[in-house]
């Protein structure tokens, strides 16, 4: 049944009637608890991109869910489900602010490459651990990435109110970094943005958005890391070792987790508080499958899961019974449609285009 | 003396904090066994939590909070089954899905229905489940009184509340026999804490996990569903020419699997606690499913493993606070002081506090070694995590 839908149906149609599938059931359950779901969307449309300001969130958003979309899609295409991108940001977090704060006081085009490595190197030895307890001890990366995440909370949690926090501060969080030295706010080029922390790490996105789908389906590199992905045994036989593609492609998937780090703690933050990462790792799963793990998937449902936290935002003052769980919510249905149940609506959708294109075909519908 | 009663009470907050897991634990162990991987076990565990605590708000009992977090589990169940079995999909990306929707779904309709920012209404009375203890064993027996909603012709109250009379004679005859013995053990200074912390102390759905171990050893070593249980998670072609259902079969294990995380849910909600808090499962889920691949999928060691993970946390909860020199002095009480006394040079590290995150992160971290294969290597049942088609 396979290969029998046109390529269309594959790549466009069926991710978006998954989508909007999600959509449906979650404005069902809105209404079931006796809220108008029309009119939720409505005010969430209005309320990420009704305007400059709401627009700056927005992308503020898409920025950290492309990264960690990217983080997910990137491991997924060598056949690793890495769960683990919230720990790794946070961890990424800890690189971010070492840098910043060794350079305090330069100007921010010299730090941002520091802040980078930094926060890359950091991102990559979380992901790099499973990555490795997989390759060479065969533990799952599943469990072991949700593990790490549990770990990284506790790791930084100690570091941030024990080792990072200046004497004489009361809340946790590290020294500030220099308004200089931080990652400055598209808002300080244009007015368009306002005072919106949507900043100069957006466009990074945007590079990394290229420079994956350059690495996954321009180079030998990423040959190699698909074929792990569709046949581990075919991969073996062709030369590849399974082993270090696996370490590899964890590490970098690390890396591209913690750019969102490089976001919240160089920039919008510009210092190093708790659980900054706030769940932006997770998102980058649904982000990932519902992009079906191509860049221009990722950058277009990046987008919708921002307008989804601005709208969000927004949602909470106009109807306060609508909470912003409701999000996590759409998130869940949205993997669930399209990363778990994806069989359910090819079925019917490839019954209905044999029945179009080829009545006189014998009854191969089936399976 | 001191320190015995002590150490008595930390194995009875182990007992406390293993049921959960344990219940998890052997919950996964009949979906994996049957070669359905179940990462959506946080996602059950939340969810049944949280009807458990709904229904028994709403509808006064606690019994019935139990029954509606097995049915909030089962309708988890359906949707993964419906998933990893009918369309076979990827049964990890589908646990994953479960976990966010249980984690959004109870937030968001706690708030809708109870505007307590995610909390349910604190529960009392018979709307949770209390410790059983020396006196309650032996306090009379009364008639149960019916709630109002009990759909009511007025002659067949009586008749009903006569009937549960009947029913739970001998449940008090074997509490006052119990209350015999051990108020007999507890008279002496040895016995007192060990009834009265470990033994006892407990609520119902405790010794029910405690129960569930042997009998989930049985139901798989010793009768025929067992057999085909294990079989269909080793090699279900084989099962499929003997002309059994696969998916049968799995449903079956799936809907066990419900049954005990739900009540492992309830217990959450509605015995440990009186209320439903945001996030309350807080990744015991996933320790469910690492002790149960560390127990290399059998009942057994589960309950070891499970125990283990109940006593770093009880740990952790004595910790709050302890300095190095005190946690030096309990391994010396411990293994009958053979570690040196800590030199006066070094007096200064004797006040440092330990961090509360590394006691926190203890289990996390044992968890990652054992999954290492640093203590054995584990297993799984061969066909774990494959949707099984049928050739034509």
């Amino acid at each position: 049944m396979r290969g029998q839908l046109p390529r269309w149906v594959d790549v466009a149609l069926l991710p978006v009637l998954n989508v909007v599938l999600a959509f449906f059931i979650a404005g069902l359950i809105v209404l079931a608890v006796g809220q108008d779901p029309l009119k939720a969307i409505s005010i969430m449309i209005s309320g990420s991109i009704g305007d400059g300001y709401s627009l700056g969130y927005t992308l503020y958003y898409t920025t950290d869910f492309i990264f960690a979309g990217l983080a997910v899609a990137l491991a997924f295409h060598a056949g690793l489900f890495n769960i683990g991108p919230e720990g790794q940001a946070y961890i990424g977090g800890l690189g971010v602010i070492l840098g910043a704060l060794a350079l305090n006081g330069m100007h921010w085009a010299l730090v941002l490459p520091v802040m980078i490595v930094g926060g890359a190197l950091f991102g990559a030895l979380w992901a790099f651990i499973p990555g490795y307890l997989q390759a060479k001890r065969g533990s799952h990366v599943v469990i072991t990435t949700i593990l790490f995440n549990f770990i990284a909370v506790s790791v930084m949690g100690y570091l941030i109110t024990r080792v990072l926090k200046p004497a004489g501060v009361n809340s946790d969080e590290s020294a500030p970094i220099d308004p200089l030295t931080r990652v400055p706010a598209l808002a300080q080029f244009t007015d368009f943005f306002k005072h919106t922390p949507v900043n100069v790490t957006f466009i990074l996105a945007i590079v990394a958005l290229f420079v994956v789908y350059w690495l996954v389906w321009r180079t030998k590199f990423g040959f190699a890391m698909r074929a792990l992905g569709h046949n581990p045994t075919a991969a073996n036989y062709a030369g590849i070792s399974n082993e270090k593609m696996i370490m590899i492609v964890m590490a970098l998937s690390g890396v591209l987790a913690a750019m969102v780090a490089v976001n919240n703690v160089g920039g919008v933050q510009g210092r190093l508080i708790l659980n900054f990462v706030n769940g932006a790792g997770f998102v980058g799963i649904a982000v990932a499958f519902m992009g079906r793990g191509h860049p221009i998937g990722v950058a277009l449902s990046a987008l919708l899961f921002g307008m989804l936290y601005q709208g969000g935002q927004a949602l909470a003052f106009e109807m306060p019974d609508i909470k912003k769980e409701m999000i996590v919510t759409i998130q869940a249905l949205v993997i669930l449609f399209t990363g778990a149940m994806g069989e359910m609506l090819r079925i019917p959708v490839a019954g209905i285009f044999n029945r179009l294109s080829a009545p006189s075909s014998s009854g191969e519908g089936g399976r | 003396m001191e320190q015995y009663v002590t150490l008595v009470q930390i194995l009875g907050g182990t007992v406390r904090l293993a049921v959960p897991v344990l219940l998890a634990c052997l919950a996964g162990l009949y979906s994996e066994r049957s070669g359905i991987v179940d990462i959506g076990l946080e996602g059950k565990l939340l969810a049944s939590a949280f009807a458990a605590a709904v229904a028994s708000a709403v509808f006064g009992y606690a019994w019935i909070g139990i029954l509606f977090a097995i049915l909030a589990a089962l309708a988890f169940s359906a949707i993964h089954g419906l998933a990893s079995i009918n369309f076979r999909g990827n049964q990890t990306i589908s646990g994953v899905a479960l976990n966010f929707l249980a984690a959004g779904l109870t937030v968001f309709l706690g708030n809708a229905w109870f505007h307590r920012g995610g909390f349910t209404p604190q529960l009392n009375g018979p709307q949770r489940f209390f410790p059983i203890t020396l006196d309650t064993l032996s306090a009379p027996l009364d008639y149960v009184a019916l709630p109002e909603w009990v759909p009511g012709i007025d002659w067949l109250r009586p008749i009903v509340q006569f009937l549960l009379y009947v029913i739970e004679l001998p449940f008090y005859w074997f509490g006052r026999l119990v209350a015999l013995v051990l108020g007999w053990v507890a008279s002496n200074p040895i016995g007192e804490p060990l009834v009265n912390q470990l033994l006892l102390g407990h609520n119902i759905i405790t010794y029910f996990a405690f129960l569930a171990v042997p009998i989930t050893a049985w139901v798989l070593f010793r009768t025929r569903f067992g057999l085909r249980l294990r079989a269909v998670g080793e090699n279900p072609k084989a099962i499929d020419t003997a002309g059994i259902s696969v998916s049968r079969l799995r449903y079956q294990a799936l809907i066990i699997t419900a049954v005990l995380v739900g009540i492992g849910g309830a217990y959450l909600s509605i015995a440990q606690n009186a209320v439903f808090t945001p996030n309350m499962s807080n990744g015991r889920g996933y320790v469910a499913l690492a002790a149960l691949i560390f127990a290399k999928w059998r009942p057994g060691p589960a309950l070891l493993v499970c125990l283990m993970f109940g006593f770093l946390d009880a740990l952790q909860i004595r910790t709050q606070g302890a300095t190095l020199a005190g946690l030096w002095d309990a391994i010396n009480w411990i293994f009958g002081s053979w570690l040196p006394a800590i030199p006066a040079a070094l007096a200064g590290i004797k006040t440092y506090e330990i961090p509360v995150q590394a006691v926190q992160v203890l289990p996390y971290v044992l968890t990652v070694i054992l999954l290492a294969g640093f203590i054995g290597r584990a297993v799984a049942p061969k066909a774990s995590g494959l949707p099984y088609t049928k050739d034509r």
